[in-house]
Parts: structure tokens; C-alpha cells; sequence
């Protein structure tokens, strides 16, 4: 198993991702303006910031020569996780429903938050159980998710009941695509695979994905 | 021809800095102030405007959230003497 994690201009969450990866399979760094993903497994798209987040975040970042080819990639089926920027950077590119808005409380948000596992049947929460809940930081600015007529199986991941940090709709932290190789997550997983800091509970995505299907 | 596109947060959809702004005003002294909305302005100098629409469904704007007004007028940056004197010759939804 082999993953692939994308750096952008402004990219900082990249190599806890990667150490993150490396705990469950191979990983290695995908540089934003090759146009090859080098045969990996799945890819991450980390959080951080991307090419200035000029415009809106993600809006120029889906456009670079890599995005290109992970959008083909996740259009092939292949496993697709995208972090917080990276959450922002699949919605511009289409590959997941809705746009994250800035925050209701307008400020920056860093803190740990539990997150509900409410989809325990993708690629990215099979090593989890419906109901689970998720001890995992948020940490950012613009994270209210905003889908008018998302599918209730597209929603993964939810703030626990009064945890919500950001104004989200119905408390929704982690969406997939309806094919459901694609997931987007505000919350940090990659933050969180040691116990030593406080959490190792993000790590069951990343083993999820590296786990091999049962049957 | 130069083209400005603003670009408000769709109807509807809550608006935080609107209304921080909005709620600013009044410590103010400025009474009466209602519907407040924070956007943003991109100008631009294009050859063909008719193509502007499409720049904003694909880049300029985020049409789920974003509402998009587009306003052109003769000239451009290097017609400036034409800046600020006719009026908008274009605006659509």
C-alpha cells in the first residue's frame, strides 16, 4: 500500500500526513506541478494553505498540473482523502459536493473536537463502527460546510452534539462522493495518531484505507 | 473592454462579516443601516466580455455560494481617460 501526499505552494500539514501514511503503509510527497502520481494506492490532500488561497481557498489549487491527475485518479475510483485545504481544494474541483464558508464566529478556530463516525462503510472508515466517536483537532478559518441536498450517506463524519466549531449544516465535519472513494474532512486525522499527543484516533482513516477489503 | 465583476455571498446563505459590519456601524453613530453584505470586486481587461460569464461559473465565483454581477465599459486600464466616465454598459446576473 502506498500513499501519496500532495505538497502545494503553502502546504504544512504535508509531512504529518506523510508520517501519518507511513504508519500503516508506504508514503511519499507528490510535488503540485508533476502530472504524475508515481503508482500510489490513494492520495492525500493535506491542509495548510494553497497557492495564496487566492480567491477562494482551493480555487487556483484544483487547477495545478497534479490536481489533474488526482481528479482523474478519483474519477477512476482510486481513494482520495482531502484535509481541511485539502477538503476546500476537492469541493472546487468538483469531486466533492458543497463549499466550505468562512466561519460563523469569523475567527480562527484551533481545538480538539470528538467527531461521530455516521458512514462506517467507505474506503476511509471501514476500520471504524457506525457511532464511533473520533477525538481529532480542527484548526481553521473558513470550515462552515454548506451543501444544500447532500445525501444523508454522504455524510461520514459529524461534530459531536454541541462540538460544532465552525457553523457547519447539521453538524457535518467529513463528506464522501456518492461513489464513495472520495472523502473530505475538516478535522485533522494526521494530527492525531499518537497518543502522546493526546490522540491517536485520526489514525483508524488512515488504516482504514490501508486495510485489505475482508472478502 | 473592461469588465468589473462583483461577487456577494448568495442570498440566504448567513453572512458573518455582513453583519459584523452591519452591527459596527451603529457604535458609530450611523443609524438606519440594514442588509449589510461583504463581497468582493474583480476588475479585469478583457478582449471578448462575452466570455466573462463563463470565467466567473469557473473560477471568479463559486456559484453555489456566490452570487456574480457583471458591470463592462468601453476602454481599460490604458484608456484612462475613459475611466470612471461612462456609465455600466452591461450588467447581468
Amino acid at each position: 500500500m502506498k500513499f501519496g501526499v500532495v505538497r502545494f505552494p503553502g502546504s504544512c500539514d504535508e509531512i504529518d500526513a506523510l508520517l501519518a501514511c507511513r504508519r500503516f503503509g508506504e508514503a511519499e510527497l507528490l510535488w503540485h506541478k508533476d502530472r504524475d502520481l508515481g503508482g500510489v494506492d490513494a492520495v492525500v490532500v493535506p491542509g495548510g494553505f494553497s497557492y495564496g488561497d487566492y480567491l477562494r481557498a482551493g480555487a487556483i489549487a484544483r487547477f495545478s498540473p497534479l490536481m489533474e491527475a488526482v481528479i482523474d485518479f478519483a474519477r477512476a475510483g482510486g481513494p482520495v482523502l482531502g484535509i481541511c485545504n485539502g477538503f476546500q481544494v476537492l469541493c472546487e474541483a468538483g469531486l466533492l459536493p458543497g463549499a466550505l464558508l468562512p466561519n460563523r464566529s469569523l475567527r480562527f478556530v484551533c481545538r480538539q473536537v470528538d467527531v461521530v463516525v455516521e458512514q462506517p462503510g467507505t474506503v476511509f472508515t471501514r476500520a471504524c463502527a457506525k457511532g464511533d466517536l473520533l477525538s481529532v483537532p480542527v484548526k481553521h478559518m473558513g470550515g462552515r460546510y454548506y451543501a444544500p441536498g447532500i445525501l444523508e450517506d454522504q455524510v461520514v463524519l459529524r461534530y459531536a452534539p454541541g462540538q460544532n466549531p465552525n457553523g457547519a449544516q447539521d453538524d457535518i465535519a467529513g463528506v464522501c462522493n456518492t461513489e464513495g472513494n472520495v472523502l473530505g474532512l475538516m478535522p485533522h486525522p494526521e494530527h492525531a495518531v499518537n497518543p502522546l499527543t493526546g490522540s491517536a484516533d485520526g489514525g483508524r482513516l488512515f488504516e482504514s484505507v490501508a486495510m485489505v477489503p475482508a472478502g | 473592454m473592461r469588465a468589473r465583476v462583483l461577487i456577494r455571498p448568495k442570498e440566504g446563505i448567513l453572512d458573518p462579516q455582513g453583519q459584523a459590519v452591519e452591527q459596527a456601524l451603529p457604535a458609530l453613530g450611523f443609524s438606519g443601516v440594514r442588509n449589510v453584505h461583504v463581497g468582493r470586486l474583480v476588475e479585469l481587461d478583457v478582449d471578448d466580455p462575452s466570455e466573462v460569464p463563463e470565467m466567473c461559473e469557473r473560477l471568479l465565483a463559486n456559484p453555489l455560494i456566490e452570487d456574480y454581477e457583471i458591470v463592462t465599459e468601453a476602454g481599460g486600464r490604458g484608456a484612462s481617460s475613459e475611466r470612471g466616465a461612462g456609465c455600466p454598459a452591461e450588467v447581468t446576473g
